[in-house]
């Protein structure tokens, strides 16, 4: 029995032009699908129809991409679990953050938390799946892989240690269907209300390196920033372990 | 005896031979159709043949005379033979003629022998070792069953004997050379090839003419094929061309990337091409293999797909669309287009251009540019120089067509020179700035169709709003682009080259030129400068006005050596046993030139790509600016300043 997978996909931007193109890591999504699921994978977008960039994602070889229509400012968190709920998806892939929009990467959360799925955070390879369980590999900084064990249905997010996508060709493209869905449309207040702003990059930590020898500067170079003095909490009750975490968001700064 | 038995020979090879032509034409039908005017090029053909194919082969004389000779000869055996033996016309003028023919055909055949006794790797061995005993069995016969005819000897010379070995010569003889013909042979070039040149897919190249820009694909056309995936794909008069094919490896002599141990050979890529129109393995073909490829391992028909079952993708890849091997070919067949037309497939059905092809194609969709940088960018390189743009001028004589070299840091240099030069020779000139876009030739040759289109059509719109008399750039691949394929879409300009256009200033006296200081040089010939545009002479008239004596490549003008850079051969990256920029540096080496002038950006980075110590490279428009004179300075005395006094 094959997994029923689905990717979610958006429109992306190209970095230097700005000009939409097919999103970076959603292709990886798609890219991720086909190798799981093959034909079988359904790709889902929520928003124009028109919009020529969608057929550079048929042009990976899908010969269906479902969109549900949405003007532009619509909530697509509602109406994808709904859809993501009917499909009986088992497996959910979405890019980490969109390129345009809100690109806040908040949707794949928002997403398990209505549907109520477990979420995996850049995941890079799945290993395998049988009895309803998963295993797969999840991306940790420095190519470092955890191996988590899953249930399904799960949502995950890919982004950059996912395989790369393939080239998305013409004839494909052309030849593929897209098909509409009609579903309700709710306004995103949230999007709406706010004032949407030029990122600035965040202030770069300083890194003080009081090396002594160059085995010293090597090692400050390459190993991991352990963030400082980090505490591992074992067979504590979770009401303790529960205090322990907000008591450093306090400290950090997180919590007010 | 012989009189009853030659008759019948004669008249079964040629009903053979006729069942045979009508199978191999069926095989051709296969293909999909193409626009010939078919009565019309069988009147043009003898002409074509004669004039336009002789020129070709008249490079090498050897084989233009032996050829003349026994093709000459064998025509006219043949004929008179059908009369005299065939048809028993028993004249004694007609005997003497045929005797003549026999001679002039066996004095060919021999001297075919003499080449084919050491014969060079280029040549393809097999049946084609048979071919000279074939060609003096054939004359050596009819030159001995004639004799009696011509009334030289008594009709019943020799006895039983002699006739029964003369029959089995007239067999052998026919058996190659009528038989053969249509059903396989070596003389089955004679056959496909007198057809090939009537119905050429490029008529335009007989007579002097050129043609050389890539043949558009109708994407509206939703059911014709993207590209070439099965031999039947192709259109028939492309498979009559792979057909005509002699084997004489004219073109694998010429090609870079066999050169270079890429795993591309032109003539066994042809060979294949009929291996696949006619079904069967490449087990029988007897020349030179792709490098690091065995023969015999591929296989193929009509239906089946090409790559990866008769041919390797990267043997297609290997191509860097130099035309060098369309150049020498005798027969004329076009390798390029075959193999472009099969990379559209690869590219725009199977998403499977190698290596940094995919990226390259996405940046060129989505900033217009290779290298995806950003569109805005596109004129920083000129920053300070203060250019004229159309869309402020709305007109100019000369549209100064930037190309992509504008992102590249050492083609800046070239494009600064040469606006020093414009400047220098107070043409009228603008730029299209930020409204350019990449000329599309990286895509088309990428296989990219599609791409191709949405920039050419886009490019020819921004072009459509501006007047000016030509376009002159630095780049000879958006100068082919621009001048022989924008044409299909409806962009029709005259377009120059850099080199040919300050040929023309200089000619002009428009230019204060001083001499070239210092060291030798010599000159690299663009493919698509040279062997695309037959612009030669251009480059060399610039340098020479310069006081320049080119120290001429062993391979240079039509010959010219690519040096790696086109057909996106540096994005694709087949590993081969040698870098072809650095084959072409050791003929820029061998003529001890300390300097090689060039006039393309691809051949700049190429070049200046192989390691140090090497001779220095140059573009014609830097060594153009580095040896103009200021116009006598201006002849105002500087101001004499007054200190400022400070109180």
């Amino acid at each position: 029995m094959t997994t029923n997978v689905i990717s979610l996909v958006s429109i992306g931007a190209h970095p230097t032009s700005g000009r939409p193109r097919r999103a970076e890591q959603d292709a990886r999504a798609v890219e991720l699908g086909l190798q799981m699921a093959g034909d079988k994978l359904q790709v889902l977008h929520a928003g124009n129809i028109a919009e020529p960039t969608l057929r550079s994602y048929l042009g990976m070889g899908l010969p269906q991409l479902h969109v549900l229509e949405q003007p532009a400012g619509s909530d697509a968190l509602p109406v994808l679990s709904e859809y993501l709920r009917d499909a009986g998806a088992q497996v959910v892939l979405a890019g980490s953050q969109a390129e345009t929009g809100e690109g806040s990467g908040m949707l794949p959360f928002l997403l398990a938390e209505q549907l109520g799925w477990p979420l995996i955070v850049g995941l890079a390879q799945v290993e395998s799946i049988d009895g309803g369980v998963a295993h797969v590999l999840q991306a940790l900084p420095r190519g470092q892989r955890r191996r988590l064990k899953v249930r399904l249905p799960f949502l995950a997010t890919v982004d950059n240690a996912a395989p790369k996508p393939r080239q998305s060709a013409y004839g494909p493209a052309q030849r593929g269907e897209l098909a509409a869905h009609e579903v309700r449309i709710e306004e995103d207040e949230l999007f709406h209300a706010a004032v949407l702003q030029p990122a600035k990059p965040r202030p770069k930590r300083l890194k003080v390196i009081k090396a002594k020898s160059g085995a010293d500067r090597m090692k400050a170079a390459t190993a991991k920033a352990s963030g400082g003095g980090g505490q591992v909490l074992k067979g504590v009750s979770p009401e303790e372990g529960a205090q322990a975490i907000l008591k450093l968001l306090v400290e950090e700064g997180v919590v007010r | 005896m012989l009189n009853t038995l030659l008759p019948i020979l004669l008249f079964t090879a040629l009903g053979l031979a006729v069942l045979g032509a009508l199978r191999r034409v069926n095989m051709w039908r296969r293909g999909r159709a193409s626009k010939v005017d078919l009565l019309g090029g069988l009147l043009a053909m003898p002409k074509r043949y004669m004039v336009d194919l002789h020129h070709v082969v008249a490079r090498d004389k050897y084989i233009a005379n032996t050829h003349v000779a026994t093709a000459l000869g064998f025509v006219l055996s043949a004929l008179l033979a059908i009369l005299v033996h065939g048809f028993g016309l028993q004249s004694r003028i007609l005997g003497y003629a045929l005797l003549l023919a026999s001679v002039l055909m066996f004095v060919g055949a021999t001297f075919v022998y003499l080449r084919r006794r050491n014969p060079p790797s280029r040549l393809s061995k097999g049946p084609w070792m048979r071919l000279p005993k074939s060609l003096m069995a054939f004359s050596v016969s009819f030159f001995l069953v004639t004799l009696p005819v011509a009334g030289i000897l008594p009709a019943d010379f020799g006895g039983w004997l002699l006739a029964a070995l003369l029959s089995v010569g007239v067999l052998w003889g026919v058996s190659e050379m009528f038989f053969g013909m249509t059903w396989g042979g070596p003389m089955k070039h004679a056959f496909a090839g007198a057809l090939h040149l009537a119905w050429h897919r490029r008529a335009e190249r007989f007579g002097g003419g050129r043609s050389t820009g890539l043949k558009p694909l109708d994407l509206s056309d939703k059911t014709a094929p993207l590209g070439v995936e099965k031999p039947k794909d192709f259109t028939w008069n492309q498979l009559l061309g792979f057909d005509a094919c002699v084997q004489c490896g004219k073109c694998e002599a010429a090609c870079p990337a066999f050169a270079a141990g890429q795993p591309l050979n032109p003539k066994k890529l042809i060979q294949d091409m009929v291996v696949g129109l006619a079904g069967g393995t490449d087990a029988k073909f007897a020349g030179s293999p792709y490098p690091g490829k065995a023969v015999g391992e591929h296989s193929g028909n009509p239906h089946q797909p090409i790559v990866n079952g008769l041919v390797d993708a990267e043997t297609l890849w290997s191509c860097t669309t130099c035309r060098a091997c369309v150049e020498e070919c005798p027969m004329m067949i076009e390798h390029v287009d075959a193999i472009v037309d099969m990379r559209r497939h690869l590219t725009l059905e199977k998403g499977a251009t190698p290596n940094k092809g995919a990226e390259v194609l996405e940046n060129l969709i989505a900033t217009d540019n290779p290298g995806g940088f950003a569109p805005g960018g596109r004129l920083n390189w000129a920053a300070d120089l203060n250019l004229p743009l159309l869309s402020e001028k709305g007109s100019a004589e000369v549209l100064f067509w930037v190309g992509d070299g504008a992102f590249d840091m050492r083609n800046q240099r070239t494009l600064r020179a040469f606006v020093k030069v414009l400047k220098a020779a107070k043409v009228d000139f603008a730029v299209l700035g930020l409204e350019e876009r990449d000329s599309g030739d990286v895509a088309r040759r990428l296989g990219d169709e599609a791409t191709f289109q949405l920039l050419a059509s886009r490019n020819i719109q921004t072009l459509a709003k501006y007047s000016f008399k030509r376009i002159v750039t630095c780049d000879p691949h958006s100068f082919h682009v621009l001048k022989n394929e924008y044409g299909a879409f409806n962009g029709n300009y005259r377009v120059q080259h850099h080199s040919t256009f300050m040929a023309e200033l200089i000619g002009e006296g428009a230019l204060n030129l001083g001499q070239h200081k210092g060291n030798s040089v010599t000159y690299h010939d663009p493919c698509y400068l040279g062997r695309y545009n037959g612009e030669y002479e251009a480059p060399r008239q610039v340098l020479r006005a310069l006081g320049i004596e080119v120290k001429e490549m062993q391979r240079s003008g039509f010959r010219s050596r690519c040096c790696g850079g086109g057909g996106g051969a540096p994005i694709t990256d087949i590993p081969g046993k040698q870098r072809i920029p650095d084959m072409r540096m050791e003929d820029i080496r061998e003529t001890g030139a300390e300097l090689v002038a060039v006039g393309c950006p691809q051949c700049t980075a190429m070049l200046e790509g192989v390691v140090e110590p090497r001779p220095l490279i140059k573009d014609i428009a830097e060594l153009v600016a580095d040896a103009l004179l200021e116009d006598a300075a201006p002849a105002k005395a500087p101001l004499k300043r007054e200190p400022a006094e400070v109180h």
